[in-house]
């Protein structure tokens, strides 16, 4: 079943063509709900390898300020789970990029585990990311998931010890999130110097791909990581992109930006240097 | 008293019923945090479990709460407002401890657990301000560098409170997101614990969060139902027939109720905040009306809508305006062990003035809903019922809140 993910096709491309995979993030319904499904057309058109959409939650407490005003904006336009899923379908229309959800549990929980990952799996969605259920609370949702060839993403922090890599390398299936940083969601101008060592130490410990979220920022970061993980979320970044540009301008900022970030995933941009 | 055959197997079904999983109360609680928290959750398991069996710091807690924090409490028959309500009442007075509150016996307890693990810098959360004032209290005692969040529109109904802590060392931060409340202040909180996981210690104010915390505090706040216990043992030579206690996030009453939970024939009452109304961000009553889910690290009922948002919330009293409740709570109103009612704003004004007339006591509006509830209670158990409240706080904190709600009708 999972052979057929398009997240694992992604990523035995990204093999072949010996780059890591670009991810960028967008909040579902944020700026709103048409912008949103241009938006990811734009970035899909633009080299992103798959998306991390994010579903709008009242109380993100691991996000930064960013992700914050997003979630509070498309919330205010009143976005639920199930526009979120009307997006997806709406971009599956045209285009056949893979699609991760990211939610809290709350909302996931409210809408039920089962009929949650059948809807993802009918419409489109390839799996779920959710950052307050770690290893130990993901059972249910993980199996259910897994049922209808749908991922559940586990998250490793800087702060995993060896026995919590083991664990989660043991349980991850399509890829695993390396959280970059002690911190929240946000842009920042420095990686972290603990990541290269966090990262040899997930690498070691599991096959399953590496992809590295939180203040992945610029090409020059997604550069540096190109033989440390094999793909590079991209959030906030974006989302300050967006709100600084005048509507008008979005999609060709974006655009741009993208193709920036794309060009650095093979380690080669003038940026990296 | 004689125990009933009926009661002897609700608490037969109290022992099976008791959590399977470690951090789980039945269905409820558990850990629902980012990973990068996890090693920090274990490392205080482990370092909280060592504290509970070590008996030299058990030893200095207990010469802590003695010394310092004034305990043990009195319990007080209350007579005048026994016979307003109609039955015999006995007052934990926990608004005589150190701060004028019961916070400070888990700001104590985990502030001391803190510095066993060498954590230097401690966070903290306040909605009333009352744990914010203890968090704060014990660390200039103990030294360590102390940041407390708070709603906006709480730090405006408890300025007060905001100076006590700035004036005891420590920092405030105001918190402008959201419902500019508790919940929004234990985000900011969980987010700076998330940056700052390694050198900090996050002193959780009340029996919610992940685990260990529900259980921590529980264990820290007990000691008013034990001492309760002995007390009403003592005065009544009798258990009593009921006793009471308001619920915000539920730590005066799951102390409470821990001194009594194992005999079946103490009913155990907690009195949620009514607000104006039980529409949706009318109340912050979550075991009355909320449904399970997950908020702030533990799965237990929240105050949420259809799409699992959590609801705003409305309380005249800052200290009870959360969405969620501590998991036990949940556990126990689910298993029929303890039982749950909402007291409006309006009522809780009246709680208020009535413990003021007839006994010279000036509550602080939480536990003035559970004086509130006395005289449904009265009415119900007659003269010789007898019943122990706690009163989990003075009122000095919100004068000022009751003047603006009564148009300044004391």
């Amino acid at each position: 079943m999972s052979a057929q993910n398009r997240i694992d096709r992604a990523f035995a491309g990204l093999k072949q063509e010996g780059r890591i995979g670009l991810f960028p993030y967008l909040t579902a319904g944020y700026p709103d709900r048409a912008a949103c499904v241009r938006l990811l057309r734009v970035m899909a058109d633009a080299g992103a390898d798959a998306f991390e959409l994010g579903i709008p939650f009242s109380d993100p407490l691991a996000d930064g300020v960013t992700m914050q005003i997003t979630s509070a904006k498309s919330l205010a336009q009143g976005t639920t789970l199930a526009d979120a899923f009307d997006i997806v379908a709406e971009f599956r229309q045209t285009h056949d990029t893979p699609i991760v959800m990211m939610s809290y549990v709350n909302p996931l929980m409210a809408y039920g585990f089962e009929r949650l990952c059948a809807d993802a799996a009918r419409i489109g969605v390839d799996g779920f990311i959710v950052p307050d259920m770690p290893l130990e609370e993901a059972a249910e949702l993980a199996d259910a998931a897994r049922q209808h060839g749908l991922h559940y993403v586990y998250f490793l922090a800087p702060t995993s010890d060896a026995g919590r890599i083991e664990a989660v390398g043991g349980q991850s299936s399509g890829f695993i999130y390396c959280v970059a940083l002690v911190g929240t969601t946000g842009a920042r101008s420095e990686l972290s110097a603990e990541l290269p060592d966090f990262l040899a130490r997930a690498r070691a410990a599991t096959a399953t791909p590496l992809v590295v979220g939180f203040g992945i920022s610029t090409p020059a970061h997604v550069a540096r990581l190109v033989g440390m993980a094999d793909g590079a979320i991209v959030s906030s970044a974006i989302a300050n992109l967006i709100e600084a540009t005048p509507p008008e301008q979005v999609e060709a900022a974006v655009d741009e930006f993208v193709r920036q970030l794309r060009a650095a995933t093979a380690g080669t941009t003038a940026a990296t240097r | 008293m004689s125990i009933s055959q009926s009661t002897a197997i609700a608490a037969e079904q109290v022992a099976e019923a008791q959590p399977q999983r470690p951090g789980y109360f039945g269905p409820y609680g558990g850990q629902f945090v980012p990973e990068v928290l996890m090693p920090a959750l274990r490392e205080l398991e482990v370092a909280y479990a060592e504290a509970r069996d070590d008996p030299e710091f058990q030893a200095a807690l207990a010469r802590q709460l003695r010394d310092y924090v004034g305990r043990q409490t009195p319990l007080y028959h209350a007579p005048r407002l026994s016979e307003a309500v109609g039955c015999r009442v006995y007052l934990k007075r926990e608004d005589l401890a150190h701060t004028g509150a019961h916070k400070i016996n888990n700001a104590l307890g985990q502030a001391l657990l803190a510095k066993k693990m060498g954590k230097q810098r401690i966070i903290a959360e306040t909605g009333a301000g009352q744990h914010g004032v203890a968090t704060a209290t014990v660390c200039a005692k103990l030294g360590l560098a102390c940041v407390v969040y708070m709603g906006v529109e709480d730090v405006r109904r408890q300025s007060v409170n905001v100076f006590r802590m700035q004036l005891l060392g420590a920092e405030v931060r105001p918190v402008e997101s959201g419902t500019k409340t508790l919940k929004d202040a234990i985000n900011e909180a969980i987010r700076d614990w998330v940056t700052n996981v390694r050198s900090t210690f996050y002193i959780i104010g009340s029996a919610i969060g992940p685990h260990p915390y529900p259980t921590m505090v529980r264990d820290f706040q007990s000691v008013i139902g034990r001492e309760s216990r002995e007390q009403v043992l003592e005065q009544a030579e009798r258990l009593p027939d009921a006793v009471v206690a308001c619920v915000g996030g539920g730590s005066n009453s799951i102390g409470m109720f821990a001194g009594f939970v194992d005999d079946p024939g103490v009913r155990l009452i907690g009195v949620e905040p009514g607000g104006v109304g039980m529409g949706p961000n009318e109340n912050a009553a979550t075991l009355v009306s909320g449904k399970i889910g997950v908020l702030h690290g533990t799965r237990t009922l929240i105050l949420q809508d259809d799409d699992g948002q959590i609801l705003g919330t409305h309380s005249v009293s800052a200290g009870l305006d959360y969405p969620g409740v501590g998991p036990e709570h949940s556990y126990l109103q689910s298993i029929g062990r303890a039982s749950y009612v909402a007291i409006s704003d309006q009522d809780a004004l009246d709680g208020f003035r009535l413990l003021c007339r007839t006994e010279g006591i000036i509550p602080a509006l939480e536990p003035a809903h559970a004086i509130a509830y006395l005289r449904d209670l009265g009415r119900e158990l007659g003269p010789d019922g007898t019943v122990v409240v706690c009163l989990s706080g003075r009122g000095d904190k919100d004068i000022d809140s009751f003047r603006e709600a009564t148009g300044g009708l004391a």
